[in-house]
């Protein structure tokens, strides 16, 4: 018994150690939000089209049935990321053939407008949310912030933050494959 | 005077920093208005975290504190409100968290913590009295009384 005992502050140390290490490791982020949308159908919302530009909006009836993921992303023309994010997305659609949506988060049409004239548009489709409702329905903390839904309308993945730098990238490269939205070694 | 006047402003200031609830957020019923500052102290806002919305200038912290309202408004009741944030931003969003298997370890870890420091410390308490009440045999005490008549046979001289 006093053996055993001799062997509990061995015991406590180690707990406390793997805590630590778990905490100090630095592809943790302490701020990351688990999301309740994961496996879960994608909420419910309608978006109409951005005005002044020839692109539909869409809702959630238009993430089911579709022949393959769509990748939803959540922007603004105010969102400086945003701009960042923008050639890598575009780049996955030019180059792999990924279905891109868009949620213009409260931003002004004419502004969405100018914004993508500016820099080219690669989305399907653009759903307004002007008032912010639809970005509380699917649960976003801030833009941007992008999605991927699977064909039978269930979210699949969710990335918090630009798409932008190798890690990200790599990281988001990795769920599409695993959303069966690339093939392995595409990109 | 003039100092005093800064004064004003200064101390004005920070109680305003107070509130982020703004005039045109609040609900005209005094009734519902003070039901949505309850429930919206102890929803957490998701940008400034560990903030509630009820004290955060966040941009969805205010969004939130409107849908709050919204939902008062439609006739909810306290938990309807919680329970229809907490269907999209999850447990995350309340500031006290539930009681569920998930949180099991979080919610009863403390008490077991004491338990176990409470059994330990009064084991070893308790052996360390029986130690002490153990009696020297016949020969340990003539061994010690030996080496006390030694000692002082030396600091007699």
């Amino acid at each position: 018994m006093s053996r055993m005992i001799a062997l509990v502050p061995l015991l406590i140390a180690v707990v406390v150690g793997a805590f630590f290490l778990w905490g100090l490791d630095p592809d943790r982020n302490p701020n990351a939000i688990p999301s309740v949308l994961i496996s879960q159908p994608a909420p419910d919302f309608d978006l109409v089209q951005v005005e002044g530009l020839d692109v539909p909006g869409f809702s959630r009836a238009d993430l089911t049935g579709n022949d393959g993921p769509v990748v939803v992303n959540v922007f603004a023309s105010w969102c400086v990321p945003c701009r960042a994010e923008h050639s890598v997305l575009t780049g996955f659609v030019e180059r792999d053939g990924i279905r891109l949506f868009g949620i213009n988060y409260k931003d002004k049409p004419a502004d969405a407008a100018a914004w993508l004239k500016e820099l080219g548009n690669p989305y399907e489709r653009i759903g307004s949310d002007f008032s912010g409702r639809a970005g509380i329905e699917w649960g976003i903390s801030g833009v941007p912030e992008t999605f991927i839904v699977g064909p039978d309308g269930t979210v699949l993945y969710r990335y918090v933050g630009p798409v932008v730098g190798d890690k990200a990238i790599k990281t988001f490269t990795k769920a599409l494959v695993q959303a069966q939205a690339l093939k392995e070694g595409q990109s | 005077m003039r100092i005093f006047l800064v004064l004003v402003v200064m101390i004005a200031g920070l109680a305003s920093t107070a509130f982020a609830v703004e005039p045109d957020e609040m609900l005209d019923d005094p009734v519902l208005e003070a039901r949505a500052r309850v429930i919206s102290k102890d929803l957490r806002c998701v940008v400034c975290q560990n903030q509630d919305i009820d004290s955060s200038n966040a941009g969805v912290a205010r969004d939130l504190r409107l849908l709050v309202r919204e939902r008062l408004v439609a006739g909810d009741d306290n938990t309807e409100v919680v329970a229809f944030i907490q269907a999209r931003y999850g447990d995350f969003v309340l500031l006290k968290p539930p009681f569920k298997p998930e949180t099991y370890v979080l919610w009863i870890a403390p008490f077991v913590l004491a338990g176990t420091a409470l059994i330990f410390g009064l084991l070893i308490l308790s052996r360390s009295r029986r130690k002490s009440g153990k009696t020297l045999s016949t020969e340990e005490e003539a061994q010690v009384d030996l080496f006390l008549a030694e000692h002082r046979k030396r600091t007699a001289e």
